[in-house]
């Protein structure tokens, strides 16, 4: 029997506020235990939360980029559970009012584009963390990540496999990063996945009972567990019995899925509204404000990039991998129209990358803005500077405050493109070298990288290598 | 005998050099030595924190920077947290818990130079109306030693009653500090819900909670209320609403207040002979200029029911981050994770508090969400635009009795907690509206125990409230009445 695949994703990314949601200690990865922790974190009597205004902005804007319906008026809810490392013995989280609502992201498909629609998007606080292997018989819990805040992103079942779910996930990687929402970073659980699956027989409109795989947070990991899942299922249904409905943890070590819970254990959370929090409320104003501070959504972008600068898809990719990339090409092109587009996207994505790895850095940590990069560009593209020097000089730029035509100066990289200054070098060189010169004119025009080499000795490697070739093969075919 | 005197008059005296607040707050402490150990009203007297409070107040008084309540001492009901010594709540949960840090009221109050006595007795995280339900033991009422003083917030009652400190705060969740202050004879305000931050307040129903003084009089509870009020950006639900000068409207007349009666507050279920007292109250405004007016609560009788779905819901999360885990009681020996929770909360709480848990639990449970709990919130609000559409008729103030009986014997009503509950039936409306009550002494039974009258404005009345009050005080001698109790030693 042929089936159906039908999944549903839920989607937990770090929002990236200076502070946790309801207290002010920091929100950050990877300090020593329980040292970002604060008694709200931690549950102390008589504490209250208050709510961080900068995750309600970023929430707000993950809605409106994903055409959504920002609600005016959402709040916050208690989901009750107890568990060591919930200090309050409930979490803070969003119930019957989201925040966001009624969204959708579209998807390439081999079928072309498809429509995802985003059901919500709510907040809520992380937990702590509880580790086992602390000390023997015993186990810690580390408050640092406890209020830290989360958006849930909750898709319909929209989804028939596995590469229309990973595609989905990368582009809202992507987008949560490029609006600088969530570092999203995946190791460090900044985003996590919660994969809703079930079959039913080809065609159908019923859907099957399906099962909730936890917490995977890879690409390759969420994708081998969908094709396990599926294969689980289809075995069960084939054999004639069901599948229950459960939540099921991914073991990537054994490429299994296990059953962490069935629906008879399920929790009751019992969720009410939180009567320490007020209704979250959000004004036209403050909406539009955030309307006019969106960035261009990278689809729109990469779409006028397309039109107006002739670049290849993967190098428009390339571009918006990093907003700040894509912002820095513009500029560029803003401060020098003459530059090629393709250029100047090539030493953003390629030439500038390669040396910022090689300083295990970044372009936006580092001191190369707009006006030294679009100066260097523009000496190398008068042929000012030829390419490895252009590159030298790069790699200076790094570690220096120097403008690119002072260091070109200073390491002496100026490129001999003058014709008088070249020809005159040359004309020595033929003079030098006359059984050559003959040999070349008789056809042997391999010579020519022989004559160029001896120009380049002669001008210490300054001369301009097309030029040079040029002129040579002016003078000898004369 | 200084303990007869008023915060006000307290206050005076210290200004002007009569006695030091070294030689107040002494004298204090040892009414309390001698006088506590028969009423049972602190869990924690702070005698080395208060001396040395009361040093500084003198210092502060001497440098001439000192504020209206500059070395007046203080009780505080064990339900604030203060830095140092324990806060208890009145529960075996937290016997042994020290807090970190100080509430917002205890942090207003020790900003003021006011000196801290101690922490006083309680129902358990403030659930119950006779303050029979502390681990600490129950609180005996100083005009009758047999009766319970009312509660949650007994001990403070009981103690300023009997003279044990001029002032206490207190917290009223459904009639906490109004219920106690009536059944001991004095002065308690439970302000609008926001107008006290609840910073550092162990939270039992955090929509109904809210802090605020009991005293010998309406003036007293001015003074601490202004210290006490204002915003505190750490609590969402407190109001940036500007507090006014409650002293300086003390003094206006209530001529042409228009004084509405409910009638619905007066049912033959009540008491003769509160129902007289409340009516003479009633003459006493009349003969002041106020005007008297029949009025109509219909909900009232649903106030209860709604109440007790309400605040067990929120009791029941609230409460659950007493798990043993970080702070407070944990049991012996834990088999596993499961024990550790089931013992830690099983022994740590008491029954009334368990049995608010499991209240709480079980309205929140998927399929009763919405026949409990949504059904209690619609009657909230149906309560709240009841009192409103009598506010905006043109009455400014409701006057009705506090309790439906003055103090009852210790044990009474114990295994009976449907009674026990109705012992709020007149204080718990108020809570679900959000709006400021306060009881005052109003006379006596004729076992001579204290009948209290309750004044309800409309939200951020207080100003008004306390005029009202302390006009009538101004005419009578009801708040001034002390308990032999008190006045039973030489000090």
């Amino acid at each position: 029997m042929n089936w159906d695949i039908v999944i549903g994703l839920e989607v937990h990314t770090r929002l990236n506020t200076r502070t946790k949601l309801f207290s002010s200690s920091l929100n950050a990865y990877g300090a020593e235990p329980n040292t970002q922790a604060n008694l709200v974190d931690l549950g102390y009597p008589g504490v209250l939360p208050v709510m961080n205004e900068e995750a309600v902005r970023l929430a707000t804007r993950l809605g409106l980029a994903i055409g959504a319906e920002i609600d005016q008026a959402s709040r916050m809810a208690r989901k009750n559970y107890f568990y060591p490392d919930l200090s309050k013995g409930y979490q803070i989280s969003q119930d019957d009012r989201p925040i966001v609502n009624n969204g959708s992201l579209s998807i390439s498909t081999n079928d072309g584009e498809k429509t995802i629609r985003i059901l919500r998007a709510h907040l809520e606080e992380d937990a702590g963390k509880s580790t086992h292997s602390f000390r023997p018989n015993q186990s810690g819990i580390d408050f640092n990540r406890a209020g830290t805040p989360l958006l849930e992103i909750v898709t319909e079942p929209d989804f028939c496999n596995a590469t229309e779910v990973i595609t989905y996930l990368k582009k809202l990687h992507h987008l949560v990063r490029y609006l600088g929402i969530s570092d999203a970073n995946m190791q460090e659980g900044s985003f996590r996945c919660d994969v809703n699956i079930s079959l039913k027989p080809k065609g159908s409109d019923t859907l099957g009972t399906r099962a909730e795989i936890k917490n995977i947070n890879s690409f390759r990991f969420i994708e081998q567990a969908i094709h396990h899942e599926t294969e689980r299922q289809a075995e069960l249904l084939e054999s004639g019995q069901s599948v229950v409905q459960e939540t099921r943890l991914y073991d990537a070590d054994k490429n299994e899925t296990r059953s962490m819970r069935s629906k008879e254990n399920a929790h009751d959370y019992r969720y009410f509204p939180d009567p320490d929090l007020l209704p979250i409320l959000i004004s036209q104003a403050d909406i539009d404000h955030e309307k006019q501070g969106m960035p261009e959504l990278p689809w729109l972008r990469a779409k006028r990039f397309s039109e107006s600068y002739a670049l290849s898809d993967e190098l428009i990719e390339s571009l918006l991998r990093d907003r700040h990339h894509a912002d820095l090409f513009e500029s560029i092109l803003q401060e020098n129209p003459d530059l090629p587009a393709k250029l100047v996207a090539n030493w953003i994505c390629v030439e500038l990358q390669a040396i910022a790895q090689r300083f295990n850095s970044s372009l936006l940590d580092s001191p190369l803005n707009a006006t030294r990069i679009t100066e260097l560009l523009s000496l190398l593209h008068k042929d000012t500077l030829s390419s490895s020097g252009a590159k030298t000089i790069a790699e200076a730029l790094w570690e220096s405050t120097a403008t690119p035509s002072e260091l070109m100066s200073k390491l002496n990289l100026a490129q001999l493109s003058n014709d008088d200054d070249l020809l005159s070098i040359i004309k020595i060189i033929i003079n030098n070298n006359p059984e050559q010169a003959q040999d070349f004119r008789d056809g042997k025009t391999k010579l020519m990288a022989f004559f160029v080499g001896q120009v380049m000795k002669a001008s210490k490697g300054s001369a301009n290598p097309k030029r040079t070739t040029e002129l040579i093969r002016k003078l000898l075919s004369a | 005998m200084l303990h007869h005197r008023s915060l006000m008059q307290l206050h005076d005296s210290l200004k002007s050099g009569e006695f030091s607040s070294l030689e107040l707050t002494t004298h204090y402490l040892n009414r309390i030595k001698q006088l506590d150990g028969t009423l049972n009203s602190i869990i924690t007297v702070s005698e080395d924190i208060a001396l040395e409070q009361a040093k500084e107040a003198d210092q502060r008084i001497a440098d001439g920077k000192a504020s209206a309540l500059t070395g007046l001492p203080i009780l505080h009901k064990d339900i604030f947290c203060t830095k140092g010594i324990k806060t208890s709540c009145g529960s075996r949960m937290l016997d042994n818990f020290v807090s970190p840090y100080n509430a917002f009221v205890v942090q207003q109050c020790q900003e003021a130079g006011m000196v801290m006595l101690g922490k006083s007795n309680m129902d358990e995280f403030a659930m119950g109306s006779s303050n029979e339900n502390s681990f600490y033991g129950p609180v005996h009422n100083p005009w009758a030693l047999n009766n319970i003083p009312g509660g949650s917030s007994g001990g403070s009652a009981a103690a300023v009653a009997a003279r044990l400190t001029p002032i206490a705060t207190g917290t009223d969740t459904g009639g906490s500090i109004r219920q106690p202050a009536a059944l001991c004879g004095i002065t308690g305000l439970k302000p609008s819900y926001g107008r006290v931050s609840r910073y550092g307040m162990i939270a039992y129903a955090s929509s109904l909670d809210q802090a605020g003084p009991m005293a010998q009089s309406a003036e007293d509870c001015a003074m601490l209320l202004q210290t006490m009020a204002g915003h505190d950006p750490r609590d969402s639900t407190c109001s940036k609403q500007k507090v006014p000068d409650y002293l300086a409207s003390l003094g206006e007349s209530i001529k042409g207040k228009r004084i509405g009666l409910p009638k619905e507050y007066f049912s033959e279920h009540l008491d003769s002979h509160i129902a007289d007292t409340i009516h003479a109250v009633a003459k006493q405004l009349e003969s002041l200029g106020a005007t008297l007016h029949e009025v109509s609560l219909p909900n009232t009788c649903i106030a209860p029911p709604a109440y007790y779905v309400l605040a067990p819901a929120e009791c029941s999360a609230n409460l659950a981050r007493f798990d043993g885990v970080r702070f407070g009681y944990r049991c012996e020996d834990p088999k596993d994770l499961n024990d550790l929770y089931e013992r830690s909360r099983s022994e740590g709480f008491g029954p009334e508090v368990k049995r608010r848990i499991l209240t709480g639990t079980y309205v929140l449970s998927s399929g009763y969400y919405d026949a409990y709990y949504l059904k209690a919130q619609a009657i909230k609000q149906s309560i709240t635009e009841g009192f409103l559409s009598v506010f905006n008729n043109n009455i400014d103030c409701l006057l009705t009795p506090t309790a439906p009986s003055t103090a009852f014997p210790l044990g009474n009503k114990v295994d009976d907690p449907i009674a026990m509950y109705l012992s709020d039936i007149y204080t718990i409306a108020v809570n679900l509206a959000g709006l400021p009550a306060l009881s005052m002494p109003a006379g006596f039974d004729h076992a001579g125990l204290p009948i209290g009258a309750q004044l309800i404005g409309p939200h951020w009345s207080e100003a008004m409230l306390l005029n009202v009050a302390h006009q009538y005080q101004k005419t009578t001698d009801w708040h001034q009445q002390i308990p032999d109790f008190a006045d039973s030693i030489n000090t």
